[in-house]
């Protein structure tokens, strides 16, 4: 029996960007009834483990036009301009707004924000708290949340399915996991805020819930993901468990080193020029796997690495600036970074690619919105700027909870019978699979598949050959994902449930990320083909769109929005 | 750095399920474990290769969501973070103290929320943001210096993990007890030079069931991951609530 509730709107996902939209929607409307639905509660939500910072011009040597050329810049030219503009004007407003709200900002001896430097941004404008940014956004975001009485929370909450009628997002079905009951969410607009889709990858620093459900969830009700091809490898993850070292260990100041101890970035030419360390992501990455392939690498159990050095920054300025960095190295490596280098790996981070919205964070269907890393806008193109994501949660997130109130409060509500029957049938499917004692797949080793066989086909470098094996061997997966077997029949906080859809969901995108990245027949930011090994704004200087058919995506594009800066060759 | 040697290690997990069992029993596991593995992983191992109906909670596996503490050996810990190494022979695994069990690893941590939520975490101010922006800079933002900051970053720190509520003796005898990291979290709003919700807050931590119900165990500060000092919290809240409620007896007052 399948218990329904009614709201203004329903945001999946309660980490920055969801808590931002539920905030904006809430405050703004005090009569309104905003539904925060996740699948944990919202303080385990992924931006918790965002390192580095937020970008948004703050010094008298800035500007909206710097912030915009570098992103557009480190975007390689592919991501929308609009949305661009709109997001350096809107960011500085937000991180203050944060900042009111009680966020730690470090700070100057003035009184002021402190910034630090950031990768492929031209000057400091990287606001941060310590080393532990996206903790303290998060945990700022919610604990003012709490003020809002509107704001209905519904904590470890699975949503399924979205619930369309008549052309129109009007809710969502979702398993309760403690009870394992069914319910139906209803609102008159929905906001997917679920983060990224990092664990389709063996090695990532995403957490174990980043399975990208809301860019399946849209995917199933017709909305094409964009530029799924897109992957970002942060140049420095702890080898091993991919634990994420920020951007900031080299904003402060740390160096990258090969086994000869150069400082390879200065040493050869990467293409980042004075910036060395301070280059974009996707270029640094692909210097550390040149390293390796020249036999410059370290090598450990792990395979190859190369070092993050920060000696020379002094205990004092380590534990000052980066305490976060020295706790993860000694916890999980086993190195004090104030005497030791620091082992990374280039480490899969974030989806530039997901939900098709534009400007307004609308999607394709009507009463749909999404914000943050499962939207697609386009801020970051083909590259994101490290820094600009968290930034990105909070403005988008804002306008999502915005437009989407406004489209409710020119909505009725719809056939609630009608509804709730979807839900009963979403209800029924997942109670199939509850405990099923059939199939043929384990949850566990077709994921171990699935990520093996994006590793092999769409890492930092691509050919067209390994790219086929995995569109090929994601589609198989896809499939075999239909078979199954669980044994886990209790509805009590049954996980094994909730880690067969999370896997049904993942095997989506996997085949949508290879199939997209097998069509882009150039280099662009992070999509880098060793067949073509050049960017062709000629041919192919457009978004892509996948749409979800029985057979596997079928492709199609979308222009980009240019017209305030004109493409040119991205050199440092 | 890393040997590459595994061994074998029996470890006992506590198992319920509200639907079948009727009181909480113990399963043991034996695995072939890794030198470099956090008690996390060897968890995680059994729920993918041995037995999948096993419950916990987990993601950042980073020391920073706060999702995976657990009882070890009697302690709270939080199982990203604790080496596997640091037991030889035998392990418990229990879900944490002094929280209802909702199944197997996994805790009812509503009471905590709602605990949580009584200090009013958030920066309460005396007027609305409109009628502010005369304590805003021309960037919006308030001015706060670093020694400001340093009064109450690191009661800011803390992670909701509850090891401090599994450790807490007045939680395991009188559950209404509002808890450590509660009131480490009211006390660090009450320490922001940008809030001015102090008075509220004090009244709430004169209440029954707060800061006067600490035995000053210490416990608390123990068990702490993140270095937070909810003890220290807990103290200096006490002597906020005293002296803002003996303020209130000397300051002359309407009708007196």
């Amino acid at each position: 029996m399948v218990q329904s509730s009614r709201h203004d709107i329903v945001i999946v996902g309660g980490g920055a960007a969801g808590l931002r939209a539920a905030i904006q929607a809430a405050e703004a409307n005090p009569d309104a009834s905003v539904a925060l639905v996740s699948k944990v509660y919202p303080m385990r939500s992924h931006t918790v483990s965002a390192e580095g910072g937020a970008a948004a011009i703050a010094r008298e040597d800035d500007s909206l036009e710097l912030h915009g050329f570098d992103t557009v810049k480190g975007s390689d030219f592919l991501g929308d301009q609009d949305v661009i503009q709109y997001f350096v004007e809107d960011a500085p407003r937000e991180l203050a707004l944060l900042e009111n709200w009680g966020c730690p900002w470090s700070r100057n001896d003035d009184g002021s924000v402190s910034t630090r430097a950031f990768g492929g941004m031209t000057t400091k404008r990287t606001w941060y708290a310590t080393d532990k940014v996206g903790f303290h956004m998060l945990h700022s975001l919610f604990q003012h949340s709490m003020r809002f009485p509107n704001i209905v929370r519904y904590d470890e909450f699975f949503v399924t399915k979205l619930l369309v009628e008549d052309g129109v997002c009007q809710g969502v079905a979702a398993l309760e996991i403690r009870t394992g009951e069914f319910h139906a969410i209803l609102g008159r607009a929905v906001i997917l805020a679920t983060g990224g889709a990092g664990k389709i990858f063996p090695f990532t620093t995403n957490g174990t819930i980043k399975t990208g459900d809301g860019m399946a969830l849209a995917y199933r009700a017709g909305v094409p993901l964009k530029d799924m091809e897109f992957v970002q490898y942060h140049p420095t993850g702890l080898p091993g468990t991919g634990i994420l070292i920020t951007e900031a260990a080299r904003g402060e100041g740390g160096y990258l080193r090969n086994n000869k101890d150069e400082r390879f970035l200065v040493e050869y030419d990467y293409g980042v020029g004075d910036k060395a360390e301070l280059g974009p992501r996707d270029m640094v990455s692909r210097a550390i796997i040149q390293e390796f392939e020249a036999g410059r690498g370290f090598e450990n159990r792990y395979g190859n690495y190369c070092a993050v050095d920060l000696r020379h920054l002094g205990e004092e300025h380590i534990d000052a600036k980066l305490p976060f960095v020295r706790e993860l190295a000694r916890t999980y490596i086993g190195v004090d970074p104030v005497h030791e280098y620091i082992p990374i790996r280039p480490v899969v981070h974030y989806m530039m690619g997901g939900v098709d919205t534009d400007i307004t964070a609308a999607t394709p269907l009507p009463g749909l919105y999404a914000a943050g890393e499962v939207a697609c806008g386009s801020l970051n193109g083909a590259n994101r700027l490290g820094s600009n994501s968290l930034t990105e949660c909070l403005v988008f997130g804002a306008v999502a909870g915005r437009n989407a109130m406004d489209f409710a409060r020119g909505s009725a509500d719809g056939d609630q019978a009608r509804l709730v029957a979807q839900a009963e049938e979403e209800a029924a499917r997942v109670e199939a699979l509850r405990g099923n004692g059939k199939g043929s797949e384990q949850i566990s080793s077709l994921r171990v598949e699935m990520n093996s066989a994006l590793e092999a086909g769409c890492g930092v470098y691509r050919e067209q050959g390994t790219m086929a094996v995995a569109a090929d061997a994601t589609r198989s997966i896809r499939q075999r994902a239909a078979d199954l077997h669980l044994k886990d029949t209790s509805k009590v906080f049954n996980t094994e449930v909730i880690s067969a859809l999370e896997l049904l969901n993942m095997v989506e995108l996997a085949e949508a990320l290879a199939v997209s990245a097998l069509h882009r027949k150039e280099s662009r930011g992070a999509h880098t083909c060793r067949d073509y090994p050049t960017r062709d704004d000629q041919n192919f200087l457009y978004h892509t769109l996948a749409h979800r058919t029985e057979d596997g995506p079928r492709l199609d594009r979308k222009d980009v929005n240019l017209g305030h800066w004109e493409p040119q060759e991205r050199k440092y | 750095m890393m040997a590459e040697e595994a061994r074998t290690l029996t470890i006992e997990i506590t198992r319920f399920d509200p639907d079948r069992d009727e009181v909480p029993k113990t399963q043991e596991y034996e695995i072939q474990v890794q030198d470099d593995w956090k008690v996390l992983d060897a968890i995680n191992y059994i729920k993918d290769e041995v037995d999948p109906s096993l419950s916990h909670r987990w993601s950042c596996r980073m020391a920073v969501c706060g999702s995976c503490g657990m009882m070890l050996n009697g302690e709270p810990k939080l199982t990203c973070k604790t080496a596997l190494s640091d037991y030889d022979s035998k392990l418990k695994i229990e879900p944490l103290a002094n929280f209802p069990i909702v199944r197997d690893l996994v805790v009812d941590m509503d009471g905590f929320m709602e605990k949580f939520r009584k200090v009013k975490p958030w920066i309460v101010r005396a007027k609305e943001r409109a009628e502010d922006m005369e304590n805003l800079s021309e960037k919006g933002t308030f001015s706060q210096s670093p020694a400001q900051l340093a009064s109450f970053k690191q009661f800011s720190m803390c992670i909701n993990c509850l090891l401090c509520y599994a450790a807490c003796p007045v939680i395991a005898n009188e559950p209404e007890f509002i808890g450590p990291a509660a009131i480490a979290l009211g006390h660090r709003y009450n320490l922001d030079t940008r809030d001015e919700g102090d008075g509220q807050r004090n009244a709430i931590f004169r209440g029954e069931g707060t800061v006067f119900s600490c035995s000053f165990a210490n416990e608390c500060s123990e068990v702490c991951p993140k270095n937070v000092d909810p003890a220290a919290a807990v103290n200096q809240a006490k002597l906020g609530a005293v002296v803002d409620w003996a303020k209130g007896l000397i300051l002359p007052r309407g009708g007196a």
